[in-house]
C-alpha cells in the first residue's frame, strides 16, 4: 500500500514538475506585456472601430482573410516604402483579436485604407481578376448581395466593451443608427455619428443605397485600416525602447 | 516594474536558477545509482504484449 | 490495483457519465430552440444528438464489465483510434490538396463562401493537426500507457467519451469552419463553445491517462509517457489561455478574444509554437521512444539522454514563440529572447534526433529488410531536418527574409508531412496487426510503395516551397538601379505559379500514399495476406506472431 501512494505521487510530481518548467517562459516572456509600459506607444486619433466598421472586421474574420493578408508592416526598408510607416503596437490595441497574420499570399493590408476606390473594392471583391488579372484571390460576389445583419451590433459592443474597448453607453445605444448614419451622409444620424466617432467617414461604400449589405461593412472596414493614426504628431524618440 | 528591473533579475538569479535547474536533471540522468533503473525501464517496450 | 479494476468504481463513473449527458442533452436542447444564430441551432442539435447517442452507448456497453472488452487491456478503444486517424489523415491531406490548387488555380473557389481558400485553409490545418494527429495521438498514447505500464486503461468508459468527445469536437470545429465560424487565430480557430467542450474532454484525457500511470505494476514510468504526459498538461495550459475570450450572447456563436493588438498576438503565437512544440514534437516524441525501440527489437539507444532529452526540450520550447512576431510592433527584447531560445533548441532536438536514429545502431540492415523501421527512421531524420531549419528561419536576419513567404509552409511541411507523417504512419503499421490479432500486415510491398511515393511528394513540396518562398522574399526587397522597388506585389504573385503547380502534385503523390496505406490497413484487418517474394519478407513476423 506504502509503494502505491509513493508511485501516484510520483506521476504527480512529475505533472506538477512539468507544468513549472513550462509555465516559466510565458510568464517572463507574456506578462510584462501588460505591465511594461513601453509596450504600447502613445498616439494620438486611435478610436474604437464605429459598428459598421465592427461588423465589416467580423467578415474579414468570417472569411479568413488574415490566412492571406498581414496587417504588420515590419520596421524594414521594403516594406515602409511599399506599405508606409511600420504598424505602431497602438495601432491594433482595439483588435480583439489581432489580425497580425502570418503569410502574405496577397499584400499587407494594414495600411490599405483610402488607397483604392469604393468603385475598385467593389469590383475587387465581385471578381479579382477584373482589376489584377494576376490575381489569385478567391472571388466574393455574394458579399453585395447579403444583406448585413445589425439587429446584435450592440451586444458586439458591449462584448468588446466588457474586454477593454472603450466603447461609451452612447455609442453602445445609438450601435444601429450610427450605421444608418455611416452609410448615409444626408441621413438625420450623420451629425450625432460623426461626434461619436470624429474622423470616420461617412458614405455608402458598395455603390447600392438601396440595401446594406455585408460588402458596404467589408468596405468600410477596410478604407479606414491604418488611417487612424495621425503620423504628424508621432513622435518616435518619446517612445524610444 | 520597468524594464531595467526585470533585466537585471533575469540576468542575475533568473540565470542562476535555470542554470542549477539544469545541472539537477543531468545529475539525475548521469548519478551511477540510477544506472540500473535506467537500463531495466529502457527495456519495458520489449516485454511482451 | 485490483480496487480500481472492480466494477464499482466503473459503474459510478458509468452513472456519472449518464448524468453529465442527460445535462448535456438539455443544453444541447436550449442552444437549438434559442439560438442568436443558425450555426449553433445546427450545433446545438449536433451536441443534443451526441448525447443522446452516449446514453444508448452506456445501456448498451456502461454496465458490462466496463466497457465490453474482454481482453487484459483496453484495445478497443484504441481500435477505433486507428480507424479514425486513417479517415482523418486522408480528409486532411486532400482538404490540403484543395487548396493548394486553389493556390495555383483561383477559379476553383467557384465564388462560394463555404469552399474558399479563406475557409479551407483551416479546415486543411485543423484536421491535420488536430483531428489526424490528435487521434494518432490519443490512440498511441493510450496504447503505449496500457503496455508499459502493464496496466489497462482507468476509468471504465471515460476512455470511450475521450474518444467521441473528441470527435465530436472535431465535427463541430470543422462544420464551423465551412460556415464561417471563425476566432482567426491560427490553429485555434474554433470558437468559445468548441473550445469549452475540448477542455472538458481534455481532463478527462488527463485522469484517464493518470489513473492508468497510478494502476501501474511497472516501477518505472517508462519515457515515452512523460512526453505524453507533457503534451496532455501543456496543451490544457495553452489552449485555456489563448481561448480566454468573452461571448456575445450565450446562445451566439461569435465571442471576442480576452487579450487585444500586442498581447494577443504573443499569446496566439506563445500557443502557436507550443502547439508545435507540444502537440507536434513532444507527443510524436512519446511515439518515437515507444514505438522505435519497440520495432528495431533494441532499448534505446541511451536512456540517460532521454531523460536530458525531454526537460532541455520541454523547458526551451515555450520560450521560443516571439520569433513568430520578428521585426513587429512587439517589443524587441522579447523578440530577441525568443529567437535566442529558438536556436538553443537545437541541442535538445538533435539530442532526441541522434538517440531515436542510434537505437538502430547494431540493427542498421533493418532499414533495407523492414519498409515500416525504414519510415520511422525516415521521419526521424525529417524531425532532424526541420529542427535545424527551424533554428535558422529564428534568426532576425533570416526571418526578414523567409517570414510572410512560403519558406515558412515549406519549413511547416517538412516537420508535418515528414517527420509526424512519417512517424504516425509507421505507428499505425506497427498497431494495426497488433490490435486486431494478425500474424503480420497484409503487404510489405505496398508499404515499400507508400514510403517512396510519400517520399517523393514531401521532397517536391518542400524544394517548390524553398524556391518560391525565398523568390519571393528576394524580389519583394528587389530595388532597381534608380533606388525603386523593383516589383510591384502582383508581379511576385505570378512568379510564384510554378511552384504552387508542383506543389500540388505533391501533394497528390502523399495523399496517394495514405489512400494505398488505408488499403493495405484495411485488408490487414480483414486477415488477408499477400504472397509476397523473399524480399519482402518481414524478419520479424515469427516475433510479432508470438504475441
Amino acid at each position: 500500500m506504502f509503494s502505491h501512494a509513493r508511485i501516484e505521487k510520483n506521476s504527480i510530481l512529475l505533472t506538477v514538475l512539468t507544468l513549472i518548467v513550462v509555465s516559466i517562459g510565458g510568464l517572463v516572456e507574456i506578462a510584462p506585456l501588460f505591465y511594461l509600459e513601453s509596450t504600447i506607444e502613445k498616439v494620438k486619433g486611435m478610436r474604437p472601430y464605429t459598428p459598421l466598421e465592427l461588423k465589416g472586421r467580423n467578415i474579414y474574420i468570417r472569411e479568413g482573410c488574415y490566412n492571406c493578408h498581414s496587417q504588420m508592416v515590419r520596421s524594414l526598408r521594403d516594406e515602409v516604402e511599399r506599405y508606409g510607416h511600420y504598424s505602431l503596437a497602438a495601432e491594433s490595441m482595439y483588435d480583439h483579436p489581432f489580425q497580425w497574420g502570418s503569410k502574405r499570399t496577397g499584400p499587407d493590408l494594414a495600411r490599405v485604407g483610402g488607397r483604392y476606390s469604393d468603385d475598385w473594392h467593389v469590383a475587387h471583391m465581385n471578381d479579382p481578376r477584373s482589376v489584377v488579372p494576376e490575381s489569385i484571390m478567391p472571388g466574393y460576389p455574394f458579399l453585395a448581395e447579403t444583406p448585413l445583419r445589425i439587429d446584435q451590433v450592440a451586444d458586439h459592443m458591449a462584448a468588446n466593451r466588457t474586454v477593454g474597448v472603450p466603447y461609451t453607453d452612447e455609442m453602445i445605444e445609438n450601435a444601429q443608427a450610427d450605421i444608418k448614419g455611416q452609410l448615409d451622409p444626408f441621413s438625420d444620424e450623420v451629425d450625432g455619428f460623426l461626434e461619436r466617432y470624429p474622423n470616420a467617414i461617412s458614405r455608402d461604400f458598395d455603390g447600392n443605397p438601396e440595401m446594406v449589405s455585408e460588402l458596404d461593412a467589408l468596405i468600410a472596414y477596410m478604407q479606414m485600416l491604418g488611417t487612424l493614426v495621425d503620423f504628424d504628431a508621432y513622435k518616435p524618440e518619446e517612445n524610444l525602447r | 516594474m520597468t524594464y531595467q528591473n526585470v533585466a537585471l533579475f533575469a540576468d542575475t538569479y533568473g540565470l542562476l536558477y535555470l542554470f542549477v535547474l539544469f545541472l539537477g536533471v543531468v545529475a539525475y540522468a548521469l548519478w551511477p545509482r540510477n544506472k540500473k533503473k535506467f537500463d531495466h525501464a529502457a527495456r519495458i517496450p520489449l516485454e511482451e504484449d | 490495483m485490483s480496487v480500481q479494476e472492480t466494477a464499482p468504481g466503473n459503474t459510478v463513473i458509468s452513472w456519472l457519465m449518464g448524468v453529465l449527458l442527460l445535462a448535456g442533452a438539455l443544453i444541447g436542447l436550449m442552444l437549438t430552440a434559442f439560438a442568436a444564430d443558425p450555426v449553433m441551432e445546427f450545433h446545438g442539435l449536433l451536441f443534443l444528438l451526441f448525447c443522446v447517442g452516449g446514453v444508448f452507448f452506456l445501456i448498451r456497453y456502461g454496465s458490462a464489465k466496463d466497457d465490453g472488452d474482454p481482453s487484459p487491456y483496453q484495445d478497443s478503444v484504441v481500435r477505433a483510434g486507428v480507424i479514425a486517424s486513417m479517415f482523418w489523415g486522408i480528409a486532411g491531406f486532400a482538404a490540403g490538396l484543395m487548396i493548394a490548387l486553389q493556390l495555383a488555380f483561383p477559379v476553383l473557389n467557384f465564388d462560394l463562401p463555404w469552399i474558399n481558400f479563406g475557409r479551407l485553409r483551416p479546415l486543411h490545418t485543423s484536421a491535420v493537426i488536430f483531428a489526424f494527429g490528435g487521434n494518432v495521438l490519443i490512440a498511441t498514447s493510450f496504447h503505449v500507457v496500457q503496455r508499459t505500464c502493464k496496466a489497462r486503461l482507468a476509468g471504465g468508459v471515460a476512455p470511450w467519451f475521450v474518444f467521441w468527445g473528441y470527435q465530436l469536437f472535431i465535427v463541430i470545429a470543422a462544420t464551423g469552419y465551412l460556415l464561417g465560424v471563425t476566432q482567426s487565430k491560427e490553429y485555434a480557430e474554433p470558437e468559445w463553445y468548441a473550445d469549452l467542450w475540448l477542455t472538458l474532454v481534455w481532463v478527462v484525457y488527463l485522469l484517464v491517462f493518470l489513473g492508468t500511470l497510478w494502476k501501474r505494476k511497472e516501477p518505472h514510468i517508462y519515457v515515452a509517457n512523460w512526453f505524453y504526459l507533457a503534451f496532455i498538461v501543456t496543451i490544457a495550459m495553452l489552449h485555456i489561455v489563448n481561448n480566454l475570450a468573452v461571448p456575445v450572447s450565450l446562445t451566439g456563436v461569435k465571442s471576442y478574444s480576452l487579450f487585444s493588438g500586442v498581447q494577443d498576438a504573443l499569446t496566439q503565437w506563445w500557443y502557436g509554437h507550443n502547439a508545435v512544440g507540444f502537440f507536434l514534437t513532444a507527443g510524436f516524441l512519446g511515439i518515437m521512444y515507444y514505438f522505435v525501440p519497440k520495432r528495431a527489437e533494441r532499448p534505446v539507444y541511451s536512456y540517460r539522454l532521454s531523460i536530458v532529452h525531454f526537460w532541455s526540450l520541454i523547458f526551451l520550447y515555450i520560450w521560443a514563440g516571439p520569433h513568430h512576431l520578428h521585426y513587429t510592433a512587439l517589443p524587441e527584447w522579447a523578440q530577441t529572447l525568443g529567437m535566442t531560445f529558438s536556436i538553443m533548441l537545437w541541442m535538445p532536438s538533435w539530442g532526441g534526433m541522434i538517440n531515436g536514429l542510434m537505437t538502430l545502431s547494431g540493427a542498421w540492415d533493418k532499414l533495407r529488410t523492414d519498409p515500416v523501421i525504414r519510415m520511422l527512421v525516415v521521419s526521424v531524420a525529417f524531425y532532424g531536418m526541420s529542427t535545424f531549419e527551424g533554428p535558422v528561419m529564428s534568426i532576425k536576419a533570416v526571418n526578414s527574409l523567409s517570414h510572410y513567404t512560403d519558406w515558412t509552409v515549406g519549413h511547416v511541411h517538412s516537420g508535418a508531412l515528414g517527420w509526424v507523417g512519417f512517424v504516425s504512419f509507421g505507428a499505425l503499421y506497427v498497431l494495426t496487426p497488433l490490435l486486431w490479432r494478425r500474424s503480420q500486415l497484409y503487404s510489405l510491398a505496398l508499404v515499400s510503395w507508400h514510403f517512396w511515393i510519400a517520399s517523393i511528394g514531401i521532397v517536391l513540396y518542400i524544394t517548390a516551397m524553398w524556391v518560391s518562398g525565398i523568390l519571393q522574399g528576394l524580389m519583394w526587397r528587389a530595388y532597381d538601379s534608380l533606388g525603386f522597388l523593383e516589383y510591384s506585389f502582383v508581379e511576385t504573385v505570378e512568379a510564384m505559379h510554378p511552384f504552387y503547380v508542383i506543389r500540388a502534385f505533391g501533394g497528390v503523390l502523399f495523399l496517394a500514399g495514405a489512400l494505398i496505406m488505408a488499403y493495405n490497413l484495411w485488408r490487414t484487418v480483414r486477415g488477408d495476406v499477400r504472397v509476397e517474394g523473399v524480399a519482402a519478407a518481414r524478419p520479424m513476423a515469427a516475433a510479432t506472431a508470438a504475441e
